[in-house]
């Protein structure tokens, strides 16, 4: 199901992301999915995340969809050219796979596979632009589609707590413009300047969905804080994190703080999208605390 | 050797909105540059009364020997509006960074052909991709200042406008929206989105 459909009946779609494993095993990953992600709008599926190779986005979307979840293809520009990208977004439609996420991708060389060829032949926007192209009956070449044309809820991402939010913006106009139908932020830290940011993207028309990642340790938000783009965990944040070591650990800590991010922004969004890295036990407690639940 | 030709005669007419100086680069010897056609743009364009002044010269790629060429010519160019470069990508660059308060505009895109690659200062670049995007990125060149050659802004990786592959690179984009900020000319940025041709023989469009 197109998760716009929810955005346009005014529901707070909740929304959070899988990643593949390095083999094709999945059941670990079907069981989590359907113990704690069950009861969400939908599940992100990651596109080789970090430019690591996994297992594809495309056939694990499948494999949840089977089990009857509602998956989102994240679809990135790095491993395919246009004709590929093209060809999978087909075969996710084939699957009735009707939500995708398109984004440029990560550059190869911050990967495990530093010395593969990094492809970028389309970019974010011009994805978006393709998508579209495809669901009025024609491929980029302009070339006629046989039959029903595909219809996908567009999704797209944008970082709200970014140096430069003007030059966000400006990217996020030439999403709207290629087709974005909904946007999912970067992990925000800093209620405050999201809110300032979505003042500023209201003018878009479009449901954006506040990025959450849950902040697990210490070492985790230094780390974010240092290399991760268009993240920072303020200091308060990270002495909240080295207050009560036990607390952190088991988890706590750090549900309380994303569940308090939810609530303080929530009413400036359309959803939220929680990307737990492995702790999608933790979703539930977060939504219920969040009082999504 | 690389091969500059015209852009489009409606291209160029766009970017000649009001008044205009014209800076055309013969080149060193590795490029094929279109001498007939320019000379034919720089005649209409003067008799429809559009020009403030032009200058044909060599080598504008050095920044030395180009400051000393305009350095005459320099009234001309602050009565225009748009600064007009006929010359390969690393050319237009560095008028741009040159003359950096100014529209300035490629008239041309660069081709490539095997052999020598011509004499060019090492901060700028020319991948001769054959359809130069400097009049959308404010004289900065998308393909070579940004790590993944993106044509339609930044993506999500640049760090305290560092790059995400080279943490001693800016970020190509940031770069770009700041100048086009200073010049007045984000307006740009709403451009249709751009979608590259790597088919570089010329016929394919």
């Amino acid at each position: 199901m197109r998760i716009t459909e929810l955005f346009d009946s005014g529901e707070f779609v909740v929304t959070a992301e899988v990643g593949p494993p390095k083999g094709f095993h999945i059941e670990g990953l079907l069981e989590e999915a359907k113990t704690y992600l069950s009861d969400i709008t939908a599940v992100n599926v990651t596109d080789n995340q970090s430019s690591v190779m996994r297992l594809g986005s495309l056939a694990t979307c499948k494999a949840l969809k089977d089990e009857g979840l509602n998956p989102i293809f994240q679809l990135t520009c790095r491993d395919r050219n246009r004709i590929g990208l093209q060809s999978d977004l087909l075969s996710a439609a084939m699957f009735g796979i009707d939500n995708v996420l398109c984004l440029t991708g990560d550059h190869t060389k911050l990967g495990d596979h530093p010395q593969a060829k990094p492809v970028f032949d389309l970019d974010s926007v011009s994805l978006l632009h393709a998508v579209k192209q495809l669901e009025s009956g024609y491929d980029l070449g302009g070339n006629e589609l046989v039959g029903e044309a595909p219809k996908f809820a567009k999704g797209a991402v944008v970082s709200p707590c970014s140096d430069s939010i003007d030059a966000q913006l400006a990217k996020m106009e030439r999403k709207v413009a290629a087709g974005a139908d909904y946007f999912q932020t970067q992990a925000v830290y800093e209620p405050e300047k999201f809110i300032e940011f979505m003042e500023k993207a209201k003018q878009f028309g479009k449901p954006v969905q506040l990025g959450i990642v849950i902040p697990k340790s210490v070492g985790m938000v230094r780390y974010m804080n240092a290399n991760v783009a268009g993240i920072h965990v303020p200091e308060e944040m990270i002495e909240e994190l080295k207050a009560d070591k036990e607390k952190t650990k088991a988890g706590i800590t750090g549900v309380e703080i994303a569940a308090r991010i939810i609530k303080e922004c929530k009413p400036y969004c359309q959803g939220v999208h929680i990307m737990a890295l492995g702790w999608e036990s933790k979703v539930p407690e977060i939504l219920k605390l969040a009082g999504l639940r | 050797m690389l091969i500059t030709q015209l852009k489009s005669k409606e291209t160029i007419a766009s970017l000649a909105s009001g008044k205009a100086f014209i800076i055309i680069c013969h080149g060193c010897k590795e490029v094929s540059f279109p001498e007939k056609e320019v000379a034919a743009l720089v005649k209409e364009l003067t008799e429809s009364g559009k020009v403030t002044g032009s200058i044909t010269t060599d080598y504008i790629c050095n920044p030395e020997n180009m400051k000393l060429r305009l350095e005459k010519h320099m009234g001309e160019i602050e009565e225009a509006d748009v600064v007009l470069v006929c010359s390969c990508g690393v050319g237009v660059q560095t008028i741009a960074e040159y003359l950096e308060n100014k529209k300035v505009c490629a008239c041309c895109d660069t081709y490539p052909l095997p052999g020598g690659q011509g004499v060019t200062p090492l901060e700028y670049d020319c991948q001769q991709c054959g359809e130069c995007y400097l009049n959308l990125t404010g004289g900065i060149c998308p393909i070579t200042a940004c790590s993944k050659s993106l044509v339609n802004g930044q993506c999500g990786g640049s760090k305290n406008g560092k790059c995400e592959v080279d943490p001693d690179m800016e970020c190509g984009w940031e770069r770009i929206y700041r100048r086009l900020e200073m010049v007045g000319r984000l307006d740009v940025l709403k451009c249709p989105t751009q979608i590259r041709n790597f088919a570089t023989d010329v016929d394919v469009k």
